[in-house]
């Protein structure tokens, strides 16, 4: 699960990390009033505007409505209302959202922290990842801060510094120390460093995250080091013990369709392609998807039915895929093991007479237990449904519905 | 008689147990196993020790089984927040193959619980995985036993329905299978695809395998290149899964996630390329180009 940046700010600052003050606002006005507030508390007298959805990019992104940036900077409390106004209720358009762009809800009014003083203000990397090679977490470190990170691996790799941290025993103050010394940073803003550092693994630690991706880390003029924008994901399977987190899930920031799926059992994800397809099992459900492609056509979504497919699940997989105007096939995929086929090809006609009018050709390959008696009720059913055993039959005849 | 003693990670003498025994899965699977003819010594249900269920004794930890039964082997059905606690347990009474089916484990108590299960020198097996069937001698797992027939080719996969797939295109292809592995779909695996590979390469009972990945991770390239250093001793055919599967989207298992560029299928397709393993482009195909790899006519 991904949080919004304004999210991922109250975890850190509850772990003790020191972040960019800002407050939440859902209106110019409110706007207005959480710029007074941090005036008073921080003394800003600039104010940083920054949209909140999830996706990055949003510094370079445009709203497509008013063609102002989705971060911007109001340089008095004046500006406030009527730069919000220009972002709040817009989309957004980064190079991470698609050309449809994301719905601003909020913004987030954030103090100024790029602030002239004794001396330059600079940015760094600092991320803390799930290392899956190793079974590990990482700390991900960089003096080229506020840029593309992939940009910085693939070009100049020397550049990011790198520490393993064992996840039984956590990580260890020379750990921290390392890397603030590899960041060539010295006196207050380093032990300010080794503190963020420490604490942003607790952060990372306690809220079961599989990435923490501060960036940038700024060094402020006055030697201070602050988490400017926060990238959190959190682990999925994890969200049962951390319930303050699991509450900071927004679904407007997901696929409605998806949503929908999500509560009727069904994993799904929307793709971009003409034929639709049903599969038990995550593997084959990929499977399934390429040789969908292999045939000619293009996967409309992922969906998989999971171990226990019945009448029910397929006729709310039937009635998602079938909300995208885009789908001009649909190819069931089962592999019956404790699952029964032909109890799923009983599913797939009641399914199909209960919704009525599909105007789609469906195909339905079942393989396994009582594969043969499946393909029976499926072909003495009379309805527009294809049926096929093998993998290799079932490509063909997509292949076939798609030549028309 | 003849027994093989050399079977990989499970065979008729194995003596398994099965940790959540007493729930609704771990009944029907038990029972699934017992049919199959799986040796299972028992079970263990915290707080239902002395009773018996399936006509096997229930005990309330996994060091009572293995005193009373010698239980080596264990499947483990406990839900997910308790999981990883059932997988210590299981590596601290001294069982040495512990295979996990549950899924949706976090991944934190699996970074501990995995060099955990190490140290007490075990296997893991999963989790979020099918299991491990030795056909016509230990299924331990939640597999269709009837989709695997008994041959020699062996078969290491992370995800369940498409190791069904595989098996039944190489029972078609006129072949058959050693033990078939289920490594699991989860970012933190006790048990590597390589590692997986490796057993296999060293079963006297395998003449072939069959390595079924799919999108995220370094699994597949870290065993394709281990099998060139080790000489691609027996043919190897590859399949990954999610080539058509965008970028940064989790795909049902936890771990099928494009990061990076390497994690993507064609990427991974490549590296097994260029390490002389025959690649099936389509899942289609996977027993087709089994029967080519080994020469026999499918």
């Amino acid at each position: 699960m991904n949080i919004h940046e304004y999210q991922a700010k109250e975890v850190l600052k509850s772990y003790g990390v020191k972040i960019q003050e800002g407050i939440v606002a859902d209106s110019p006005e409110a706007a207005e009033e959480a710029a007074k507030q941090l005036n008073e508390s921080t003394g800003t007298s600039w104010y940083v505007l920054k949209a909140q959805i999830h996706a990055g990019g949003r510094g370079k992104g445009e709203i497509k409505e008013t063609g102002s940036r989705g971060v911007v900077l109001a340089k008095s409390l004046e500006e406030v209302p009527e730069k919000s106004k220009n972002i709040l209720n817009g989309t957004l358009v980064t190079i991470q959202t698609g050309e449809e762009g994301k719905f601003v809800k909020k913004i987030l009014v954030a103090q100024d922290v790029y602030y002239p003083g004794k001396s330059e203000p600079k940015e760094y990397y600092l991320s803390i990842l799930l290392d899956r090679a190793t079974g590990s977490n990482v700390i991900m470190a960089s003096t080229e801060g506020g840029v593309d990170i992939e940009d910085v691996a693939e070009h100049n790799p020397e550049k990011i510094i790198k520490e393993w941290v064992d996840p039984a025993l956590g990580i260890q103050p020379y750990q921290a120390r390392k890397v603030a010394f590899q960041l060539g940073l010295q006196g207050n803003a380093f032990k300010e460093m080794v503190k963020f550092i420490m604490a942003l693994y607790a952060a990372y630690d306690g809220s079961d995250a599989s990435q923490f991706e501060i960036n940038p880390v700024l060094k402020t003029s006055d030697d201070q080091i602050l988490a400017v924008d926060a990238k959190v994901n959190l682990d999925d399977n994890a969200l049962f013990r951390n319930k303050k987190l699991a509450e900071m899930r927004d679904l407007d920031e997901e696929d409605p369709l998806e949503v929908e799926a999500g509560e009727s059992g069904l994993n799904y994800v929307k793709l971009d392609g003409n034929v639709g397809c049903m599969v038990n099992g995550a593997g084959l459900a990929m499977a399934t998807m390429d040789m969908i492609k292999l045939s000619g056509g293009d996967p409309a979504n992922f969906l998989d039915v999971g171990g226990g497919a019945n009448a029910q699940t397929v006729e709310a997989g039937f009635r998602i895929i079938l909300k995208d105007p885009k789908v001009k096939a649909i190819l069931i995929n089962v592999f019956g093991g404790i699952v029964r086929c032909d109890r799923i090809a009983t599913g797939v006609v009641e399914a199909y007479k209960s919704i009525g009018d599909i105007q789609v050709p469906i195909i339905v390959r079942l393989q396994g237990t009582n594969a043969e008696e499946g393909a029976k009720i499926i072909d003495e059913s009379g309805l527009k449904v294809t049926s096929a055993i093998t993998l290799k039959e079932a490509a063909e005849k997509v292949q076939n519905v798609l030549k028309g | 008689m003849y027994y093989r003693y050399m079977s990989v990670m499970v065979n008729k003498h194995s003596k398994v147990i099965v940790q959540g025994f007493t729930g609704t899965e771990g009944s029907f699977h038990a029972q699934q196993m017992i049919e199959y003819g799986t040796n299972v010594v028992g079970g263990v249900t915290p707080g239902k020790g002395g009773t018996t269920h399936l006509g096997k004794p229930v005990f309330n930890t996994v060091e009572d089984a293995v005193k009373s039964k010698g239980a080596d082997t264990t499947i483990i059905f406990v839900p997910p927040a308790f999981a990883a606690d059932a997988i210590m347990e299981a590596a601290d009474a001294g069982i040495k193959t512990i295979i996990t089916i549950t899924e949706g484990i976090p991944v934190k108590d699996m970074m501990k619980a995995k060099p955990f299960v190490k140290q007490k020198g075990a296997t893991l097996i999963g989790p979020n995985c099918p299991g491990v069937i030795t056909p016509g001698e230990a299924k331990v797992g939640i597999m269709p036993g009837f989709v695997f027939k008994p041959g020699r080719v062996g078969v290491v996969s992370k995800s369940g329905t498409l190791t069904y797939e595989a098996a039944d295109q190489i029972t078609k292809a006129g072949l058959g299978v050693s033990t078939a592995i289920g490594i699991g779909g989860d970012p933190i695996i006790g048990t590597s695809t390589r590692e997986a590979v490796q057993m296999l390469m060293e079963d006297p009972e395998t003449d072939a395998i069959v390595m079924i990945g799919e999108i995220g991770g370094n699994y597949e390239a870290e065993a394709a290149k281990w099998i060139k250093e080790n000489g691609n001793k027996k043919p190897v055919v590859g399949f990954i899964a999610g080539q058509t599967a965008p970028a940064g989207r989790r795909m049902g298992h936890a771990g099928a996630i494009i990061g990076g560029k390497d994690d993507t299928a064609i990427a991974k397709m490549r590296i097994m390329k260029e390490n002389g393993i025959y690649v099936a482009e389509s899942p289609a195909e996977i027993g087709e180009v089994m029967a080519k790899a080994l020469g026999v006519d499918a």
